[in-house]
């Protein structure tokens, strides 16, 4: 490689900083989304390892019951006597106040090396452990939480996530009221255990494998893939801004190739030196692209674990660590992404006769073949998308039908808006509008890559946003159905709640307990609630099917009904028999809309639930009061009734919380949908100006004919705001096509639910707003250079030697 | 009818300001042509630059049909390129977005002068009828300027101007495109400008000067 021809190569850069700022910026912007985004996911993900590690002791063997929630202490104490190196743990929700726990009770001296707290090394560590009252120990937040509301010794561990506790399997006991039954037995690690030996000795239980992907991984993917799927649709973006780019640097740099190999380099060589030219761009830009990636998710974070522990209760850090893996992958991303967006445009150079002159213009230029190669491509995606929809099911299969709707309708675009201008030409009458049209269409090609990726970021923000709103209307009216009483009060223990009971039925219109006990059903660990039999319910409870005495039959004790994601993910019907634990068999009367609940629920009668679980909390309760005397009440709970403030909580202020927490969940999803807009407006700016840089010779002779410049940018403004109007009306149907297939697809597959589509025009006119003004930003200085070119510039398009 | 009087025009280069044109007189009469020859640099193309109200003159008068040219606005310019002059370059310079229809009634169409008639007669005489829907990429060399002087003679304009129209065509394509432009303005009366190297061409032309570092030297 030849020093002197590679300077000569690069000194266009110094001629065309803009240029060279543009290919840096697509390409770190495509980067630093695409890291950004990943680097969310590893963090989130690496939290759930640790979580399923430290609280589940996933990585080891455990026997759980095959039916209900507990095991009796009897089976444990048959293991052990029959030699079995098993070690019990208890574990349960116990609220601290307003704090819920997540309290782990571990028996010390049988539980296998590494399991539970690593503080607990020493004789004294465990003697404090064990002995006396015993001690929780919690992460430093969950301790600061809990710091004078317990009046049990606190041990800080920085090794927990937050809102989670370990105790003695005594101190468990006692506080979660277990009676001597225990969650689940470890097994110490050793030679296998077969279920054939198991069921001998304990037919009850079953085994569950070592390293089995923690619930809360396997729920919050479909959260994961879609950020995942967010940071491809930016990094897409991105790299039409760099294929953009790149293309025009290689046109105009054409004489200087042919000059270079005029004087002896090869075309190899010159290749090579282009190929070393982008890598140098490729690494430069991934570094700003990684800092820039690491800037986004320390940004996105804490909205991010907002979604995630208020879509599935998961805990992850808000804050994002700098991994030396970042740096690899993002420069690798970086340079993949650009090899990928210039390899066309290398393999044109390769193929083009070296010794023809510059046709920038023409680079700017597709074929018709080329446009309609690329429609057909679109079209078999979209045909792919619908077999999908028929006969794909899955995640993954729901993402494959989005990408391949979205894509398919990108490639379309730029051949349908032909079609259109084309159309429109030939029926214009007026010279200047049929100049108008016949230029648009001309200019299509060149702006393909802006348009489709302007497409693509408008429908996301449509069809994203139709979901959130269809998601937050639902959720609000549904809120007003579940939240139907006034204010709700949680007892602190059972002998106050005892109390509540007594005082209650005198005070107010009427007493809902929200009582439940968490049991295995179908294999999978739910909610059973209980409900009394109250007009609140027949009224106002959100059933989506059932029969006509659905509330007779749960009243009875024959009928329960469930929510609708264990009903759709366990294809059950109305009117078939479910097996609850302790031997209690309900038919399933209704199902009921749950949204926001990750897990699978089951509502009985209140005296079904008591009969055959008496060790349930009965702490919590909903109280039907007259809205005049709501305020009274919860002073006389207060006052005359000591119960702290912090207790009682009122219906608007649930509400209100419910909605924070909505809101909350999809800040990241809108974040990022702005942020892809942004990344399409910048696309669409470095578009309009390499193209002006082209333009000169098309525009030359409409001027020279007796337009003025000023006419001329008015009529390159028009066209760009008509083009981007059009991309605007095309995102509308793809957008609400992407909005279905989240609503009927993706949620339902994701988190069991489906929710009714809803339309919201006004959203969209907000929309095209905003995107009215990113167009206006971008086509600024393309317009306003075409304004203030000087006739001599305009004359050289004339001149005999160009 | 196009009289020029004193024309002056100065270019900045790296040296200092360079004068390109040195008070140039010219007078050209309808129906007539005028061959403009000399070296590259002498400045044939800046005076017709400036004939054609696409750049203005440091000092001096261009005035057509009695309308002084070199005071209009920008505004003024544009109408007097619109309407009262038409321009052949050695590049064509088609709008490569329209077909060859298009291409032609183009200017006359924003003239307001278009006339299927004589459009029609041009397309004839210029050859074109069958390439009508063809679009300029799909056209040679020799038919493409066919349809740029086909876009100027349909606007009737008073003025033709014409840089190196046959500069890009073989010699044979060349004289048969002049032959056609000769006969077509004539027919219509039109003044022809026509800046040429080529003394052969220049001699077929009513009256021809030579410039030379900006000056009329013959």
């Amino acid at each position: 490689m030849s020093g002197i021809a590679f300077r000569a190569l690069i000194s266009h850069w110094r001629r065309k900083p803009l240029q060279a700022a543009t290919l840096i910026l697509g390409v770190a912007l495509a980067t630093s989304l695409w890291t950004g985004v990943q680097a969310i996911n590893a963090e989130a993900r690496a939290s759930y390892a640790r979580a399923a590690s430290v609280l589940e002791q996933n990585d080891l063997t455990q026997l759980i019951p095959r039916e209900g929630a507990v095991i009796p202490i009897a089976t444990y104490a048959r293991l052990r006597r029959d030699g079995w190196p098993v070690s019990p743990v208890i574990e349960g929700e116990y609220r601290v106040e307003t704090i819920r726990l997540q309290l782990i009770g571990i028996d010390p001296l049988t539980a296998p090396p590494g399991t539970g707290v690593s503080s607990v090394g020493s004789a004294k560590d465990l003697v404090d452990f064990i002995s006396g009252k015993g001690q929780l120990t919690v992460s430093p937040t969950t301790a600061r939480a809990l710091q004078g509301k317990v009046d049990i010794a606190l041990n800080v561990s920085d090794n927990l996530p937050d809102n989670a506790a370990f105790s003695d399997i005594s101190v468990a006991d006692r506080l979660l009221q277990r009676k001597g039954s225990v969650t689940r037995l470890v097994v110490s690690p050793g030679p296998e255990i077969s279920a054939a030996a198991l069921s001998a000795v304990a037919p009850e239980l079953q085994i569950r494998e070592a390293g089995e992907q923690p619930d809360v991984g396997r729920l919050t993917d479909s959260f994961h893939l879609n950020l995942t799927a967010f940071g491809f649709l930016s990094f897409i973006v991105g790299l039409f801004i760099v294929y953009a780019a790149t293309g025009l640097s290689l046109e105009q740099r054409r004489a200087t190739f042919r000059t270079v190999r005029a004087v002896g380099v090869s075309l190899r060589s010159l290749v090579a030196m282009l190929i070393f030219e982008l890598t140098l761009f490729a690494l430069a830009s991934g570094v700003i692209g990684v800092v820039a990636g690491y800037f986004l998710a320390t940004a996105l974070m804490p909205g991010v674990a907002s979604s995630l522990q208020g879509l599935y209760g998961a805990t992850v850090p808000g804050f994002v660590t700098l991994r030396p893996e970042w740096w690899v992958s993002g420069l690798a991303i970086a340079m993949i992404g650009t090899a990928m967006a210039s390899a066309n445009n290398f393999v044109q150079i390769w193929r083009m006769p070296i010794l023809v002159a510059a046709q920038a213009h023409a680079w700017a230029r597709m074929s018709i073949f080329a446009l309609r190669a690329q429609a057909m491509v679109g079209a078999a995606l979209l045909c792919l998308a619908a077999i999908l929809i028929e006969v794909g099911s899955g995640l993954i299969a729901g993402f494959a039908v989005l990408g391949c709707l979205l894509l398919g309708c990108a490639l379309l675009l730029p051949a349908v808006l032909s079609l259109v201008l084309g159309l429109i030409a030939r029926r214009s009458a007026g010279p200047l509008t049929k100049w108008f049209w016949a230029d648009t269409r001309l200019q299509m090609p060149g702006l393909s890559m802006a348009l489709m990726a302007l497409l693509l970021a408008l429908s996301a923000n449509i069809g994203v946003g139709t979901m959130v709103s269809s998601f937050r209307t639902t959720f609000l009216g549904w809120l007003d159905q579940r939240l139907a009483a006034e204010l709700y009060v949680t007892a602190r223990d059972e002998t106050e709640a005892s109390r509540l009971r007594q005082w209650l039925p005198g005070h107010v219109k009427a007493v809902l307990p929200i009582w439940n006990v968490e049991g295995q059903v179908l294999g999978q660990s739910l909610q059973i609630f209980g409900v009394s039999d109250d007009a609140t319910y027949r009224d106002e409870w959100p059933v989506l099917v059932g029969t006509d005495d659905v509330w007779e039959e749960v009243k009875a004790g024959r009928g329960a009904l469930i929510n609708e994601q264990l009903w759709r993910g366990k294809k059950l019907f109305v009117g078939q028999t479910l097996a609850l634990p302790n031997g209690l068999n309900v038919v399933i009367a209704g199902v009921y809309s749950d949204y926001g609940n990750p897990a699978g629920q089951v509502i009985i009668g209140i005296k079904t639930l008591e009969r055959y679980f008496p060790e349930v909390s009965k702490l919590r309760y909903g109280l039907r009061v007259d809205p005049m005397q709501q305020e009274a009440v919860r002073n006389l709970l207060v006052h005359n009734f000591g119960l702290p403030a912090t207790s009682i909580v009122d219906q608007a202020a649930l509400k209100r919380q419910s909605r924070a927490v909505f809101e909350q969940t999809f800040l990241v999803t809108g974040a990022l949908n702005v942020l892809t807009l942004a990344v399409a407006g910048f696309a669409m700016f470095s578009s309009l100006l390499t193209l002006s840089t082209v333009r000169l010779p098309q525009l030359a002779p409409v001027w020279a004919m007796g337009l003025r410049r000023r006419d001329l940018a008015i009529a390159e403004l028009a066209r760009t705001l008509a083009l981007w109007t059009a991309t605007f009306v095309a995102a509308i149907p793809v957008g609400l096509a992407l909005a279905w297939v989240l609503l009927a697809i993706i949620n339902v597959e994701a988190f069991g639910w489906r929710l009714p589509m809803q339309i919201f025009p006004l959203d969209w006119l907000r929309l095209g707003a905003i995107a009215l003004l990113a167009a206006l930003v971008s086509m600024a200085i393309p317009v306003w250079r075409l304004a203030t070119l000087s006739p001599a510039q305009l004359l050289t398009v004339f001149a005999n030697e160009r | 009818m196009l009289s020029i009087f004193g024309l002056t025009k100065l270019y900045t280069s790296a040296e200092g300001p360079v004068e390109v044109l040195k008070g140039i007189d010219l007078q050209l009469r309808s129906g007539e042509s005028l061959a403009l020859t000399g070296e590259s640099g002498s400045g044939k193309s800046t005076l017709l630059h400036l004939a054609g109200g696409l750049d203005r003159p440091d000092a001096g008068t261009i005035n057509l049909n009695g309308n002084e040219v070199t005071n209009l606005d920008d505004k003024q310019r544009a109408g007097y390129r619109r309407y009262q002059v038409g321009m052949i370059f050695q590049q064509f310079n088609l709008v490569p977005s329209l077909d060859v229809a298009s291409n032609i009634s183009f200017h006359a169409r924003l003239a307001g002068r278009h006339d299927p008639l004589w459009q029609e007669q041009l397309v004839e005489a210029l050859g074109l009828s069958s390439l009508l829907t063809r679009y300029p990429e799909q056209l040679s060399g020799g038919q493409q300027q066919r349809v740029a002087i086909g876009r100027t003679l349909a606007a009737k304009p008073s003025l033709v101007l014409a840089d190196e129209p046959t500069g890009n065509l073989d010699e044979a394509t060349g004289d048969k495109v002049l032959d056609l432009m000769l006969l077509l303005t004539r027919s219509a009366g039109l003044a022809l400008l026509m800046v040429t190297h080529s003394t052969r061409l220049a001699d077929r032309l009513d009256r021809k000067v030579i410039l030379r570092g900006g000056k009329i030297v013959a």
